[in-house]
C-alpha cells in the first residue's frame, strides 16, 4: 500500500495536474456524466465546452471535491480527490482557485476584504503584509483604485475581476473558471480572457475554463474538450476544433441554428399539430 | 376507488418520510454547527459582529414592545385587581407575568420575526449567489465561518433581549400603575420585591429564553442553509423560519412551564 502511494507520488511529478478517468456521476437516478476521461497538463489552459446542462460545471465540482463521482477516479496533483475526507479536501483546496459565474463576492465586505479573505483565514501574515499583497492582486486585475468599494457598487465586469483577484490570492496551482464570460460586453470579455491567459502564464499553474463562449475561448486556450449529454464527444487544440468536421462541433463552433442539436424542442409533427391528425 | 386510497396513502407516506428526513438533516446540521463552533469563540469578533446585527439591532422593537406590553398589563391588571381590593399587588402581577412568561415568550417571538428571518434570508441569499460554495472552494468551512457565529449570536442575544423586555415592561407597568393611576409607589415595588423569587421566577425565565434562543437560531440558520437557491426558495424559507419558530416557541413554553412551575 505504502509502495503504491510512493509510486504515485513519483509519477505525479511528471504527470498531468488533473486526471479524470472513466468518471460517471448521477443526481439520484438522473445520469449527468458517463465515462468521462480528461487530462489537464501543467502550465496549460484547457477549456471544457458544451451546451448548458451537459455536465461542464459538474465536472468542475468533481475536481474541487464538492461532488463525489459515482464511478471512476479524479486525481489532483497525484492525490485521489474522490476518496478524500473533508480535512483532505480543505487542504487540497488551498492550492485551487475558482472563479464563479457571477463572481460570488461576499456582499457584506469591501473589495479589499474580499481579496484579503483567504489570506486572513489561512495565513498568519501581518495586516501590513496582507495590504501589500491585496494591492498587488488588485493591481494585476487593474482594480487597485477600487479597493474601498462595496460589491454592490461594482459593474458585472469589475465584480468578475475582483473575484478573479480573490481566487488567485494564494497563488493557486489550479484555477477553475465557471462561465467567466457570461453576461459581459465584448470589451470586458476580451479583458477577462487576456487576464486568464496572463495569470496562468505568470502563476505557472494550470487553468480550466468551463464555457459556451466559443470564439473568445478558442483565442486563449491550449486544448478543448467538447461535451454533450454527459460525454466527451470531441477534443483537440483550437485549430483542430476549428477544422473539425464532426457535425456537433461544427454546429457549436459556428453557431448554426439546426444540426445534431435540434432547434425544436421534441414535439409532435408540425403539420399534425396545426391541421389535426387527419391531415397529417 | 382502491387506486385513489392507495394514491392518498402514498402521498401521505412520502410527506411523512420527507419531513422525517428533513428533521434528521436538521439534527445532523445542529451537531455539525456545535462541532465547528470553535472558531466562533476563538475569533470572538465574528460572533460579536453577529450579536450586533441580531441583538443590538433588535433592541428598538424589543424595548418599545416591552414598554407597551407592560403598560397594557398595568391597565388590565389594575382593572381586575381593584375589584378584589388588592390593587397594590399590581407590581407582583406585572413582574411575575413578565419574567415568567411574557418576557421570554414575546421577546422570542419578536426575535424570530426580526432577527431569525434576517438570518435565514442572509444565509439563503449567500447560498443562492454561490457565496457559500465560493467559501468552500477557498477551503473555509461555511458552517464554521457563517452558520456557527450566527447561531451563537442568537443564543447569547436572546436571554439579554428577554431581560431587557421584562425590565422595560415593568417600567411600563410602573408608569401606568403608579404615575397614571396613582397606586402607592412603595407597595408597588416592595410587594414585587417580596414576591418575585430569584431561583423560581427569574432563573426559570432566563432558562426559558436560552431554550428559545437555541430554537429560533437553530431554525433560522437551518432554513437558510437548506433553502432552495432561488428567490422563491429564499422567501419560502424566511416564512418557514417565522412560522416554525413561533409554533416551536409556544410549544416549548408549555412544556417548560409544566416542568418548572408545577405545584409552585
Amino acid at each position: 500500500m505504502a509502495d503504491e502511494s510512493a509510486e504515485k507520488n513519483v509519477l505525479a511529478a511528471g504527470a498531468p495536474l488533473v486526471n479524470i478517468s472513466d468518471v460517471s456521476f448521477a443526481y439520484g437516478r438522473r445520469p449527468i456524466l458517463t465515462g468521462i476521461n480528461m487530462t489537464i497538463p501543467r502550465g496549460k489552459v484547457v477549456a471544457i465546452m458544451g451546451q448548458s446542462g451537459c455536465g461542464k460545471t459538474t465536472t468542475l465540482r468533481l475536481i474541487g471535491g464538492q461532488l463525489k463521482p459515482s464511478q471512476g477516479e479524479v486525481y489532483f496533483d497525484g492525490q485521489p480527490v474522490h476518496t478524500m475526507d473533508a480535512g483532505g479536501l480543505y487542504t487540497m483546496r488551498r492550492r485551487m482557485g475558482m472563479l464563479f459565474q457571477f463572481g460570488a463576492l461576499f456582499t457584506d465586505s469591501s473589495v479589499f476584504d474580499n481579496v484579503a479573505f483567504q489570506m486572513r483565514e489561512h495565513t498568519d501574515l501581518s495586516e501590513e503584509m496582507i495590504r501589500d499583497l491585496v494591492l498587488l492582486k488588485l493591481n494585476a486585475v487593474g482594480l487597485r483604485g477600487a479597493r474601498d468599494l462595496m460589491p454592490s457598487e461594482l459593474s458585472g465586469g469589475m465584480a468578475r475581476r475582483v473575484a478573479l483577484a480573490r481566487a488567485i490570492a494564494l497563488d493557486p496551482l489550479l484555477m477553475m473558471y465557471d462561465e467567466p464570460f457570461t453576461g459581459l460586453d465584448p470589451l470586458t470579455m476580451g479583458i477577462i480572457g487576456q487576464l486568464i491567459r496572463k495569470l496562468n502564464d505568470a502563476l505557472g499553474g494550470s487553468s480550466i475554463i468551463v464555457t459556451h463562449d466559443v470564439q473568445e475561448s478558442l483565442q486563449i486556450v491550449d486544448y478543448i474538450y467538447f461535451m454533450a449529454d454527459g460525454k466527451v464527444v470531441a477534443e483537440g487544440t483550437p485549430d483542430e476544433i476549428r477544422a473539425s468536421d464532426k457535425a456537433y462541433v461544427h454546429q457549436f463552433v459556428w453557431g448554426e441554428m439546426d444540426g445534431p442539436v435540434p432547434f425544436q424542442y421534441p414535439s409532435a409533427p408540425y403539420r399534425e399539430q396545426i391541421y389535426g391528425a387527419a391531415h397529417a | 376507488m382502491l387506486d385513489r386510497v392507495a394514491a392518498v396513502l402514498r402521498g401521505l407516506g412520502s410527506r411523512v418520510t420527507s419531513r422525517l428526513w428533513r428533521l434528521g438533516f436538521a439534527s445532523r446540521f445542529i451537531f455539525a454547527t456545535l462541532l465547528y463552533s470553535g472558531a466562533s469563540f476563538r475569533r470572538l469578533s465574528l460572533t460579536i459582529r453577529e450579536i450586533y446585527f441580531s441583538g443590538v439591532l433588535s433592541l428598538i422593537i424589543i424595548l418599545v414592545s416591552g414598554l407597551f406590553v407592560g403598560m397594557v398589563l398595568g391597565l388590565q391588571g389594575y382593572d381586575t385587581l381593584q375589584r378584589y381590593g388588592s390593587s397594590e399587588a399590581l407590581g407582583i402581577l406585572v413582574a411575575l407575568s413578565l419574567v415568567r412568561e411574557l418576557g421570554p415568550v414575546v421577546a422570542a417571538l419578536l426575535f424570530a420575526s426580526r432577527a431569525g428571518s434576517a438570518i435565514t434570508a442572509e444565509i439563503g441569499l449567500m447560498k443562492a449567489t454561490e457565496q457559500l460554495s465560493a467559501m468552500e472552494m477557498m477551503a473555509v468551512n461555511p458552517i464554521a465561518r457563517v452558520v456557527a457565529p450566527r447561531f451563537w449570536a442568537g443564543v447569547i442575544s436572546m436571554p439579554l433581549l428577554a431581560a431587557l423586555f421584562s425590565a422595560m415592561g415593568i417600567f411600563g407597568g410602573y408608569l401606568v400603575g403608579v404615575q397614571l393611576i396613582g397606586i402607592d409607589e412603595g407597595s408597588f415595588w416592595s410587594q414585587m420585591q417580596a414576591s418575585v423569587d430569584f431561583r423560581e421566577d427569574i432563573v426559570n425565565g432566563v432558562i426559558k429564553s436560552v431554550v428559545f434562543g437555541v430554537i429560533v437560531s437553530w431554525i433560522a440558520v437551518f432554513e437558510g442553509y437548506d433553502s432552495e437557491p432561488t428567490a422563491e426558495g429564499v422567501s419560502g424559507a424566511t416564512t418557514r423560519t417565522v412560522v416554525t419558530s413561533s409554533l416551536a416557541i409556544l410549544a416549548a413554553d408549555f412544556i417548560l412551564t409544566a416542568l418548572m412551575f408545577r405545584g409552585a
